[in-house]
């Protein structure tokens, strides 16, 4: 911190001094917390991937055995499969849909209650989520194939079809997080100055042409920001596949989060997980390192 | 954050009007465009919301209604009694009768878990992140820059990878299946927590806290008494992301919180439905249990609407 110009001469030299032994005792719980459950996992889980241990017997090193049994394990490049066709179903169906929606409420300047109310299923458990689901998408009694049905359509298992099973889980949770990442772009829409629109209104463009010439533009920043956050998201798949569908039918919606969970916790594989959560780990900032990238570069296109 | 909704079109007229909370939305012409957003909204507003009132509307219905029920949202035969199952009111033949396994659930017992658990998470990360937040804001030792970015860079470790570790932890401590276990990899910090508060922090003036410091005051008053009441809007909106994150657990909560008298909501909803037979699923029951866990989360949304809704424009980082 450079700025210590005080306003109050005298405090100097009581400020100079270190505060360090203070600053110890506040951060003391935040540095146990830290040192216990994030460093020490970190560090036990990237020693764990170069063993072979089931919990039982002392862990024995095996090298780059765990990681070489990656690349042979048809499951595990399932998995990764599984879980790209989520993460692209998932994040372009809930970017588009939350575009149009804040669009939507920036247009009719939707009140309070509204954008509330679309911020429900955001709020509910993931595990109520799958259980209203499953039932609303059931083959037999549910809402959805009644209203199929009733249209003359041909009625569908969504989470029982292997073929459709990921794509439901997909969109189930576009549905979920719509409203929370069309108030996060609506939040974005209020910083851009009305005069922009003005001046566009001024010029005879309707609704649809400045949302689309005008707003999405200068919304990038914020978009690109908003696309890093829910991909790491939608990279942890989880609560959704282990309450809705178990994985299946067969291993259609067997994502890397739920293989990794599987291979520790219920075969106590727990070097191979390891190593798979090591490659998930960096998969991941791949991917963040090259969308902030992105992101700066757009930082431009706002002046 | 409460910055009027710029409109594209009167946005002269809304700067002209406005200034306190009041729009000027009865001045709106009905344009074609208009009506038609409004009908795609309310549409959208129907998809978001109509499952849950679908959810209600089961759970006050038997399960024997169920297949002849209609699409009605009015259960024409209402009854409670699936709340009434799932709390752990109802006798063996009245479960059985309506439609359930007889096994005898005790929601009553989860959802208070759930609710304690959700209370110590809210109460231990916001406290000691404030803390650890007010150490990286504003007191002064070596290394202390560098300290934060090593913290803040655990927001990038995906659970699923601590989790393994810190299962084997609880496991070699024996603390699966107790509270400690279930709160303790929660309860000091979060990354996200001390990121979050060290930005409100930051914006205070000094000026403010070297006023107190001259007054005689320790550190901690300065913080308990200066320093949070001024940051109390994004400790509440700290707290609510908390709360919301906290009921959400998954995962952790069935791995080390299985024992029934540790049982989360979230894990007993899920194991519920897992022993529920695939053929004839206890649908009612289901949407009982699934209520217990939405009915919450809308009551925290009907009080904290206004703070929910404008505090995700500086919180999106989570």
């Amino acid at each position: 911190m450079a700025n210590s110009t005080s306003a109050y001469p005298g405090l100097r030299s009581r400020l100079r001094k270190s505060d360090a032994p203070t600053a110890a005792l506040y951060l003391a719980p935040a540095l146990v917390g830290f040192a216990v459950f994030y460093a020490w996992p970190l560090v036990q889980g990237v020693v764990t991937s170069f063993t072979d241990w089931n919990l039982l017997s002392p862990a024995h090193p095996v090298g780059l055995d765990n990681y070489a049994r990656m690349l042979q394990d048809p499951l595990f490049w399932n998995a990764l499969r599984v879980t790209l066709i989520y993460v692209v179903v998932n994040i372009s169906t809930q970017t588009v849909l939350a575009l149009a929606i804040a669009g939507l409420l920036q247009s009719v300047r939707a009140r309070l209650v509204t954008r509330s109310a679309i911020l429900l299923p955001w709020l509910v458990p993931n595990v109520a989520i799958a259980i209203v689901t499953l039932f609303m998408l059931d083959p037999n009694v549910g809402f959805v194939n009644e209203m199929i049905a009733l249209i003359g359509g041909k009625t569908q298992s969504f989470y029982g079809n292997s073929e459709l099973a990921i794509y439901t889980v997909a969109l189930v949770n576009s549905w979920r997080n719509m409203g929370y990442t069309a108030l996060l772009f609506y939040a974005g829409m209020q910083t851009i100055s009305p005069s922009v629109y003005e001046a566009s209104s001024l010029d005879g463009s309707s609704g649809f042409r400045t949302f689309w010439s005008i707003t999405l533009p200068l919304l990038r920043p914020v978009t690109a920001l908003v696309l890093v956050v829910s991909m790491i998201g939608s990279f942890q798949i989880f609560d959704t596949v282990a309450v809705a569908t178990a994985g299946g039918p067969g291993n259609s919606t067997r994502v890397i989060y739920y293989y990794i969970y599987q291979k520790a916790f219920e075969q106590f594989d727990m070097g191979y997980a390891s190593a798979m959560g090591v490659v998930l780990f960096l998969i991941i900032l791949v991917f963040s390192i090259i969308q902030l990238r992105t992101l700066r570069a757009t930082d431009s296109d706002v002046s | 954050m409460s910055i009027q909704a710029p409109d594209r079109v009167d946005a002269a007229t809304a700067l002209l009007v406005t200034g306190t909370q009041k729009r000027p939305r009865a001045r709106r012409h009905a344009t074609p465009g208009f009506v038609a957003s409004w009908v795609a909204l309310v549409i959208l507003l129907v998809i978001t919301i109509f499952p849950f009132l679908w959810m209600l509307r089961t759970a006050f219905t038997y399960n024997a209604d169920i297949f002849s029920a209609g699409v009605s949202l009015i259960p024409e035969n209402p009854t409670v009694v699936n709340f009434r199952r799932v709390l752990g009111l109802a006798t063996t033949e009245e479960d059985l009768a309506a439609g359930g396994n007889g096994s005898g659930v005790d929601f009553f017992l989860y959802l208070r878990n759930s609710l304690l658990f959700t209370a110590v998470l809210v109460i231990g990360q916001v406290g000691f992140s404030a803390l650890a937040a007010y150490v990286f804001a504003r007191l002064r030792f070596r290394g202390r820059d560098q300290l934060f970015t090593i913290f803040l860079s655990a927001l990038m470790v995906p659970p699923i990878f601590t989790v393994l570790p810190n299962f084997v932890l609880m496991r070699n401590l024996g603390w699966i299946d107790t509270f400690l276990g279930l709160v303790a990899p929660y309860l000091l910090m979060t990354p996200f927590a001390i990121f979050f508060l060290r930005q409100f922090f930051l914006s205070i003036p000094r000026e403010v806290e070297e006023a107190a410091l001259l007054d005689g005051a320790g550190r901690f008053r300065i913080l308990t008494q200066v320093i949070m009441p001024m940051a109390s809007g994004p400790l509440a909106t700290l707290a609510i992301i908390t709360a919301v994150n906290a009921w959400n657990e998954y995962l952790w909560p069935q791995l080390v919180g299985r024992a029934p008298d540790v049982r989360l909501l979230n894990v007993a909803v899920a194991t519920f439905a897992q022993s529920s037979p695939s053929a004839s699923p206890d649908w009612a029951g289901l949407m009982a249990a699934a209520a217990l866990q939405v009915i919450p989360m809308a009551i925290l949304l009907v009080i904290f609407g206004r703070r929910i809704v404008n505090s995700l424009g500086f919180s999106g980082v989570k």
